[in-house]
């Protein structure tokens, strides 16, 4: 490490030099060279369980029995995929997720953009603590709301329905969408919403033809995040989904894992199947992600 | 925009759009949807809890009694209670200060030395590899390190510890005697947790102005000092923002705990959410008992959020 800190000026004869881009260039210290493999090292160890997943998902039962997980397969088995596939209805539970999470994506959406146009651009009196009172959708731990909701959507035969968790969503992610769409309509060019209003546009034709329009890229952002946010919940869809056609991506393979009967090679493969919804839907918004994390952060 | 509404209203509080006379109470008309909402899902459960955690009431057809503090009382002596706030202790260094030391040095490594010194697009890669647990969904995560961390020999992690140290290793890491299960958990966490430190901070070094990192490299600032003195003052905010979001998110750990050790050995992995569940679902329980576990939980997240907001504000006007 000491080897970076003493990373010398220059070196005679080799005078640094700057780049077009503004970076200087000079050899590549041993320092430098020790934190690149750090790095690398580190990111290996992250993907390990993923690769381990990969190698081991289409093991035969004996194959996996005699070899173990850290050797190649010498088989290639699809009954583990398949037993999932059809038995647990990966299917269903597949469509379940994306209804589930498209339904809120869009919902959430709708009514932060509502909110959120009455606080950042009403400006109502009170904003503080309106934005507040929907924050604590966002803030409460969610023990706090199943019990309640638990017993309200058994009333209203709405248990194993997708509705129940759409709505609760809708909410939740709803309130975080408020909280950073309130910010961002606050400091909405103001000449734009006059020019808009000059011309006669109601509220809410400007808010439709004017506001959501400008926005729609943070509106994007927003949407791919709450899609992943309510694909990945767990406690509360566990407690209001129990009809095995109702089930989502993450619960039909927890049902399998708590399954005695299940083998390990099934489970590893089913485990595989879960995992690659999230990967292609990472792969494809990687960008809107990263940006969207940081867009969340820095006020 | 009339005279009046100025007068009354100071210009801060105005409506982007001029009213042009009309009422700027319509607004309140958008709130509907959100308010309703708010009203049946957050704001009922909330009332409903504190209720009930005055109450004893078994479930199902049975009538909720008034008992008072007695639920509260009973919770202040209960050692499953106070194990599963210790055990938040475990989840907030897993979750919080693991992540964010390591973030922290990762993105600046990434940042400093592998964007500027080698390359922008592995950079970029490394950046999306740190990232890629936290889209996995807790509960596929949670059944991934079931498998990867299974108790005999045959278990991955085992393996992979025979492999290296070249004696066999057996460690019963989720049903464990003493802190191994939590230690599974904890295990668990910092790989879901820490590439999010490491993409907010990535993106908080790329304000800092280039110039000022080679202005110290040229007068000879190493980098371990350019790290020091630079690149850590300007991301405090983004420090805070993460200490705060990750923070909340300890205090309401569940999946893992469900689904890698189901709150044992002998509740040594009990946390309050997970106490909560199985008081609130678990048959002939007393439903004002778990109620008042989640107010109790509800309480520290609240103070733990306002305390951190304080914290952030009085930082904010020292630099000011």
């Amino acid at each position: 490490m000491t080897a970076v800190t003493t990373a010398p000026r220059s070196k005679p004869g080799r005078p640094l030099r700057r780049t077009a881009s503004g970076k200087i260039r000079r050899p590549h210290t041993f320092g430098e060279w020790c934190l690149l493999v750090l790095a690398i090292v580190l990111a290996v160890i992250v993907v390990f369980p993923l690769v381990m997943l990969l190698l081991n998902a289409f093991k035969s039962p004996q194959d996996y029995a005699t070899s173990g997980p850290l050797d190649f397969p010498r088989s290639f088995y699809t009954d583990g995929l398949v037993n999932f596939w059809v038995g647990k209805n990966f299917p269903r539970a597949l469509w379940n997720s994306i209804f589930i999470s498209g339904m809120v994506a869009v919902l959430g959406v709708v009514v932060a953009v509502l909110n959120a146009f009455a606080i950042g651009i009403g400006r109502v009196r009170g904003r503080t603590w309106i934005t507040l009172l929907f924050l604590m959708a966002n803030l409460l731990p969610q023990e706090m709301l199943v019990y309640p909701l638990f017993t309200m959507f058994d009333k209203a035969h709405l248990l194993s329905n997708p509705w129940s968790v759409i709505l609760t969503f809708t909410v939740i992610q709803g309130a975080f969408g408020t909280y950073l769409l309130a910010s961002l309509y606050g400091t909405f060019p103001k000449e734009i919403l006059e020019a808009a209003a000059i011309d006669g546009a109601s509220r809410w034709r400007t808010l439709r033809k004017v506001v959501v329009p400008v926005s729609r890229p943070t509106l994007s952002v927003l949407m791919v995040f709450f899609f992943i946010w309510t694909w990945n919940e767990f406690l509360l869809p566990l407690s209001f989904l129990n009809r095995p056609d109702s089930l989502t991506v993450p619960l039909v393979l927890e049902q399998l894992s708590g399954e005695r009967q299940t083998d390990v090679t099934t489970l590893i493969s089913a485990t595989l199947l879960s995992v690659i919804p999230t990967i292609v839907f990472f792969l494809i918004f990687q960008r809107t992600l990263t940006r969207g994390i940081t867009a969340g952060a820095v006020k | 925009m009339s005279a009046r509404t100025v007068r009354t209203r100071p210009p801060e509080d105005l409506p982007l759009i001029p009213s042009g006379g009309k009422k700027p109470l319509a607004y309140w008309l958008y709130f509907i949807p959100g308010i309703l909402l708010t009203l049946g899902i957050v704001v009922y459960p909330v009332v409903y809890n504190v209720w009930l955690s005055f109450h004893s009431w078994r479930g199902g057809f049975t009538i909720p009694e008034f008992v008072g503090l007695e639920n509260w009382g009973q919770l202040m002596g209960d050692s499953s209670f106070w194990m599963s706030f210790r055990n938040i202790i475990f989840m907030i260094i897993a979750m919080v200060i693991i992540p964010t030391l390591v973030g922290l040095v990762l993105a600046a490594i990434l940042f400093d030395v592998i964007g500027r010194r080698f390359s922008g697009r592995l950079a970029s890669f490394l950046r999306a590899t740190f990232y890629l647990p936290q889209v996995i969904p807790i509960a596929v995560a949670g059944v991934l390190f079931g498998w990867v961390l299974y108790p005999d020999k045959t278990g991955v992690l085992n393996q992979f510890l025979t492999w290296v140290t070249g004696s066999e290793v057996a460690i019963n890491w989720v049903g464990g005697e003493g802190r191994t299960a939590l230690f599974s958990v904890m295990l668990l966490m910092v790989w879901v947790q820490i590439g999010y430190p490491v993409v907010i901070f990535m993106a908080a070094l790329q304000r800092v102005d280039p110039e000022l990192y080679e202005a110290a490299e040229l007068d000879g600032a190493g980098w371990f000092r350019r790290f020091h003195a630079i690149t850590r003052p300007m991301i405090r905010p983004e420090v805070f923002v993460v200490a705060l979001t990750t923070t909340i998110a300890a205090l309401k750990v569940f999946g893992p705990v469900f689904i890698l050790t189901q709150g044992g050995p002998n509740k040594a992995t009990y946390v309050p959410s997970y106490y909560a569940y199985i008081q609130f679902f678990g048959n002939g329980t007393n439903k004002g008992y778990a109620a008042a576990i989640a107010t109790a939980v509800t309480i520290v997240v609240a103070v733990v959020a306002v305390l951190f907001l304080r914290a952030q504000r009085r930082a904010e006007q020292k630099e000011a």
